[in-house]
């Protein structure tokens, strides 16, 4: 990401300091991830310390710090979903992609999550792979589901929700 | 459509849509919500888009994508109007005969019908289907029949007739002293009365003070927010329009899940019409009265839903809790007056003014007015968002709305409150359903969540699950919940391991208690009650689990033994085809060839349950 591209974002904020979460989520949604440079850029600009910077993007759960994989898949561990057993949905993906929830494959094509609750409750166990939802899940849909974005080319159309 | 200047320009505006729109034409609603997404909805709309375009006939039909009808279970829904049929699991392919069928020669396809499920008959529309019957929806009702990014839609049904009675025939203080006759009480989760929080609020000195809409809906298993920000924003808008000038405050904020996309949108669309219309920014409707609105994305921490996180999230600061000594009523964010309210809080906000508080106050019970919208998933036929007047018991919205559990199990326990909450067995289905009795039940109303369980459903494992969950949303500010809910969550899952004694229950029991009592916001102090009302409704279940290695509900994989019945083998191979440990050996049975039954080798066995899922003839038993 280049100095515009972060200044634009800073200035749709109004170079305001307290906007620093909604920065941050720009950021997050244009690179996937939060690179250092990038932060130290922004600290400099709105005259936040580089460690409250890193607080912040710590403490939230949709921030990352890694680079991310071209999908993202999330597993909904919502209650519903959970008594639903979504679980072995985990267990499953975990033993299909070879990563575990958090992590991203070594060819950058998938990264892992689990999601405390996507609010597709109805339709439990949910996975949402960008922002594209699949209801009604089982262990033995796992495989069929993620093949879909094995082939996909990067950078496809988003899904129609926008990224979960 | 430019700025309104008056009440009367607005209720023009109104006259003037009303009069565009006639309700004999033909229209074509489809459910947009979010259920209704993962079974595919927009495949239909672009199916029925595609008919409308194609066809010479399809003048003077009105198609509409609405919000959520609250029936996800049957999604997608489509409602043809005007005689307001009502097709379910509709797929794409249905389309062109609707629209051939019903819309242009008026006859009711039988097969996309909803069937009562126990008498089997055929219902055309929704007020007759057993989900909406026992419903009560003033609140979610209109989702149905709205585009939610068409403002003239809201206006069209009654939308911001409120505002202006409020703005020009009430003075603040009667504003509030309606909101208090009525008796509204937060539908976030504390149930604290609204209207005594905004008079405290208007009384704080200071010079600014602001209004919140608190849309982090955290708690797992509920959508109802999401719902209404979705497929209703301006009622929620207008709710907060008429709590700002009753409490004198210049400014609002709604912070919403990041996880919500579409919610964001929709609030933000609404955010632009309202002030286009000059019902949001300077002078609203020629009163004098400014207000205005921006929205604050959240960052997924379940804490922030609490009131001070928050703010300080707000803030651009982490969100982490501080102790209320001062409510924020009197000091909130950026240290001044703040009234904060939930997003169906809100929505309640003009019905409650456009119909009066005797109205509203007719509904519900002694302490708990009104209607109160539930998530009613889980082990339940049908799952869905429903709207019920307080007081209603539990096992009708269960059995009769929620239509009973799904292949003949048993039902054990329904959980409220989200991970505040707890579970609530058998023996209390005739609870009247209110903030009160709830809470004497060891639960609470919470946000509205309610998790149906079976008997298929470990009642450890769920206490494990919200340890689990509350351990990591902790935000770690006191040791007591810090700590309390991690060492919970061990002895928990020493107990679904085989590793748990008599004592762990003690011990579980004692340290609850201390979380509770030493944790300073919500989150720590209802912590345990996942623990407690479990200990409390199903303490057997955990002796089951310590004494006898046992797990009822066949969950805890620690207890769990999967074994092949080689008489019921059809030694087709599929179960070792699915085991991703290679852990199922046997020969497949060929024309010629004779087969071997397929067994499982314990020691590989990694207790995946795909053998289970796989097997068509139920030869993998469960042990």
């Amino acid at each position: 990401m280049d100095s515009s591209a972060i200044d634009a974002i800073i200035e749709k904020y109004e170079t305001k300091s307290s906007a620093i979460l909604a920065i941050l989520q720009d950021i997050q949604a244009k690179e996937k991830y939060l690179p250092k440079e990038t932060l130290e850029y922004v600290g400099g600009k709105l005259q936040i310390p580089l460690n409250k910077i890193y607080r912040i993007a710590t403490f939230y759960r949709a921030f990352s710090l890694n680079p991310r994989g071209r999908h993202e898949v999330c597993v909904c561990l919502g209650t519903a979903c959970h008594v639903r057993g979504a679980q072995r949905i985990v267990d499953q993906m975990n033993l299909e992609l070879g990563i575990r929830p958090g992590e991203t494959t070594k060819d950058r094509n998938f990264t892992l999550e689990t999601v405390n609750c996507l609010g597709v409750c109805a339709a439990g166990p949910v996975v949402a792979i960008d922002g594209q939802y699949f209801g009604k899940m089982s262990p033995g849909k796992v495989e069929g589901t993620v093949k879909k974005f094995r082939s996909e080319k990067p950078d496809k159309k988003e899904g129609l929700n926008g990224k979960a | 459509m430019g700025r309104l200047s008056s009440p009367q320009a607005l209720e023009k505006v109104r006259d003037e849509i009303l009069k565009k729109r006639d309700p004999h034409q033909p229209l074509i609603t489809v459910c947009g919500g979010t259920g209704c997404h993962a079974s595919g909805c927009h495949q239909v709309v672009d199916a029925f888009r595609k008919v409308l375009q194609e066809q010479a006939k399809s003048d003077g039909v009105g198609f509409r994508v609405t919000g959520c009808h609250g029936f996800c279970e049957r999604g997608p829904l489509v409602v043809i109007h005007p005689q307001k049929i009502m097709y379910q699991r509709v797929k794409p392919e249905d389309v062109p005969g609707i629209f051939q069928e019903t819309v242009l020669d008026g006859k009711v396809i039988e097969s996309l019908l909803y069937e009562h499920p126990t008498t089997g008959e055929r219902i055309s529309t929704e007020e007759e289907v057993p989900f909406y019957k026992k419903q009560m929806r003033i609140i979610f009702g209109n989702n149905g029949s709205i585009d939610p990014t068409q403002i003239e839609d809201y206006i069209a049904v009654g939308g911001y007739r409120a505002l202006p009675k409020a703005l020009f025939t009430m003075k603040p203080e009667e504003v509030i002293r309606e909101v208090k006759k009525a008796n509204l009480r937060g539908r976030g989760g504390g149930g604290f009365p609204a209207g005594l929080k905004w008079e405290q609020c208007r009384n704080a000195p200071g010079d600014i003070r602001y209004v919140i809409c608190n849309a982090d809906e955290g708690d797992p298993g509920a959508y109802m927010d999401r719902s209404l920000l979705e497929g209703n924003p301006h009622s929620v808008l207008e709710g907060m329009i008429i709590g700002a000038y009753a409490i004198g405050s210049p400014e609002g904020y709604i912070y919403v899940r990041n996880e919500y996309p579409l919610a964001v949108e929709n609030v933000g669309v609404a955010i632009s019409q309202a002030r286009d219309l000059g019902l949001l920014g300077k002078d609203i409707l020629g009163s004098g009265f400014d207000f205005d609105v921006r929205v604050s994305r959240g960052g997924g921490a379940f804490v922030c839903g609490e009131s001070t996180a928050l703010m300080s999230s707000i803030e651009g600061n982490v969100g982490e809790p501080r102790a209320k000594h001062i409510h924020t009523v009197a000091s909130g964010l950026w240290d001044r007056p703040t009234n904060l309210n939930n997003v169906e809080t809100w929505a309640n906000v003009p019905v409650i003014i456009d119909h009066g508080a005797d109205w509203y106050s007719r509904i519900g019970t002694e302490g708990s007015k009104g209607t109160k919208i539930f998530s009613v998933v889980g082990k339940v036929n049908n799952t869905g968002l429903v709207e019920v007047p307080m007081g209603i018991t539990l096992r009708e919205i269960v059995y009769e709305i929620g239509g009973g559990i799904p292949d003949g199990k048993k039902f054990k326990a329904v959980q409220t409150g989200g991970p505040s909450g707890g579970c609530i067995p058998e023996s209390l289905m005739n609870l009247t359903v209110d903030f009160d009795r709830l809470t004497e039940a060891g639960s609470m109303m919470g946000s509205g969540g309610m998790i149906v369980m079976d008997e298929s459903t470990c009642m450890v494992d769920v206490a494990k699950y919200f340890m689990n969950f509350l351990k990591d949303e902790s935000c770690g500010k006191c040791t007591s919940c810090r700590e309390g809910t991690k060492r919970m969550h061990e002895l928990l899952t020493e107990i679904t391991e085989g590793r748990g004694t008599l004592d762990h229950i003690d011990l579980l029991e004692e340290l609850g208690w201390v979380t509770m009592e030493a944790s300073l916001c919500a989150l720590g102090g209802t912590a345990p009650n996942p623990v407690l009302s479990t200990i409390r409704y199903f303490r057997d279940e955990y002796k089951e689990h310590i004494l006898n290695k046992r797990c009822p509900a066949k969950v805890c994989r620690a207890f769990l033994k999967y074994r092949i019945l080689s008489d019921v083998c059809s030694m087709c191979g599929r179960c070792a085809k699915a085991c991703p440990a290679e852990a199922i050996s046997g020969k497949v049975k060929k024309k010629k060839e004779k087969g071997i039954p397929f067994a499982i080798d314990e020691t590989k066995c990694i207790k995946c349950g795909m053998c289970f899922e796989s097997c068509k003839f139920e030869a993998v038993e469960v042990q």
